[in-house]
């Protein structure tokens, strides 16, 4: 069972329908018990930074999502739920995030020609070969966003050029984060959603 | 780079997508679902849904037709027509739709703008614009309810104000441009590239697949909004891009 960390963010009910349109047991949940019990957490988010590290606060999920991240348990962060996965994020002024994978989450510059926000469907390209990021390669998919992550190249498996090249998708062991919407980026994006419930069957199957 | 975006626009009357010319005329063109999963078939960016449901207790039609969408397509959902209020804005978010156009009611109250951003996020509020240029005055003039009624706005300074007030997309109608099949109203589109720096939807007068180069090689509109061409089958989104992607504009 995969569950999506229910925590009034925006993008939570279309990850449920997409997932629900693929046929991927899911349930939202706030709970700590039933995030302890999953074979795979999905931590959407829309919105500011602060904010949301926030609302996980004050529901008291912040160590629960460390916890299951640290005992191997597949973890897909989207959008700003990816950037929460980094260390810092500088989205009105500085704050903690969950520290899952190293590195800070930084505003792409608007003196490059180009638009910020980063809206609407971009190129990915594949830097490391990966069964998440191999679908994504030279496919568009649907991005809005004005923050990106800076993190090593070891933890990036794509990357979109625009004015500067940010990660489209990151990956540090069973933690990954995808910077577009998967639930909003048509075929392409479902199959990454696939993607991810296959890292979970091998992860139960080699656990078992 | 960002590709150029290609959005139909479709009509929703009782959960049935309608077309008219001008809004008279209205004809049952199909289920919202079937109409948007063809649209993503042939490639369609976005979806534009416009309520032109004319009761108010029958809007919740619009909330439920969302819903069902959403369930079955899977890319970006805007939803415009009878928006006053965050509540409406957030029973559409919640149904499924990805961002809210507001036209009249942001007129009547900028505020409306503000406060939607400040809940939801920029990203989610477009402000959507019905103009028409006055030779008299020398200016694009705002029009609400429908295009019914001017205003005393200057489109170009009322659209600096919106994105001020919070909005993070602009959805622009020429009225002058609408239904002539005549092309994109070229000149508006650059002055709004030059007073703004969100992305811009341009909207209103398309009939031939050159009018799509034009309007993104002589302006630095982000996306391009049709109906009637697309629903009558006069072109194909997949048309469009071919057409695009020959004269070297990035599309997906």
């Amino acid at each position: 069972m995969i569950v999506i960390i229910d925590y009034d963010t925006g993008n939570t009910r279309n990850l449920k329908k997409a997932l629900d349109y693929l046929h991927i047991e899911n349930t939202l949940s706030a709970d700590p018990a039933v995030i302890q019990q999953a074979d795979g957490v999905v931590l959407p988010g829309v919105g500011a930074f602060g904010k949301a590290m926030d609302a996980l606060r004050e529901r008291r999920l912040v160590t629960v999502i460390q916890q299951v991240a640290a005992q191997g348990t597949p973890m897909l962060g989207i959008c700003l739920g990816m950037q929460l996965l980094f260390e810092r994020g500088f989205e009105f002024g500085e704050n903690t995030g969950l520290g899952l994978i190293p590195g800070n989450v930084v505003a792409i510059p608007d003196n490059l020609g180009v638009k910020v926000p980063h809206m609407g469907w971009d190129l990915n390209t594949m830097t490391q070969d990966d069964p998440i990021a191999a679908g994504f390669n030279q496919e568009s998919t649907y991005f809005v966003h004005s923050f990106y992550a800076k993190t090593a190249p070891e933890n990036i498996l794509a990357t979109c050029d625009y004015g500067v090249t940010l990660p489209s998708i990151v990956r540090r062991d069973n933690v990954i984060g995808m910077q577009f919407h998967p639930e909003k980026s048509g075929q392409i994006g479902l199959n990454g959603l696939r993607a991810f419930k296959e890292v979970i069957d091998n992860a139960n199957y080699s656990s078992n | 780079m960002l590709a150029k975006r290609i959005i139909p626009c479709l009509d929703v009357d009782h959960g049935r997508v309608k077309k008219g010319v001008n809004f008279v005329n209205l004809t049952d063109v199909g289920d919202p679902v079937e109409i948007a999963a063809a649209y993503e078939k042939q490639g369609a960016d976005e979806l534009v849904f416009l309520d032109i449901t004319a009761t108010n207790e029958k809007r919740k039609a619009i909330v439920d037709t969302i819903e069902q969408v959403a369930s079955q397509v899977f890319m970006p959902l805007t939803v415009g027509g009878g928006i006053h209020t965050i509540d409406d804005m957030q029973r559409l978010l919640k149904a499924g739709a990805d961002k809210v156009a507001v036209n009249s009611a942001a007129v009547n109250d900028p505020n409306l703008i503000t406060a939607g951003a400040e809940k939801f996020g920029a990203q989610c509020i477009v402000l959507a614009i019905d103009t028409k240029w006055d030779p008299a005055t020398n200016r694009y003039v705002v029009y609400t309810n429908g295009g019914r009624k001017a205003t005393d706005l200057d489109a170009i300074k009322w659209a600096q104000e919106g994105v001020a007030k919070g909005a993070g997309e602009l959805l622009v109608t020429s009225m002058d441009k609408d239904g002539t099949k005549s092309g994109f109203d070229l000149k508006l589109y650059q002055a709004l590239g030059n007073a703004v720096s969100v992305p811009i939807i341009a909207s209103g007068g398309c009939g031939r697949l050159q009018h799509f180069t034009d309007v993104f090689e002589e302006t630095n509109v982000d996306a391009a909004l049709a109906a009637s061409v697309f629903h009558f089958g006069e072109l194909t989104i997949s048309d469009v891009k071919q057409e695009l992607r020959a004269n070297g504009v990035t599309v997906r």
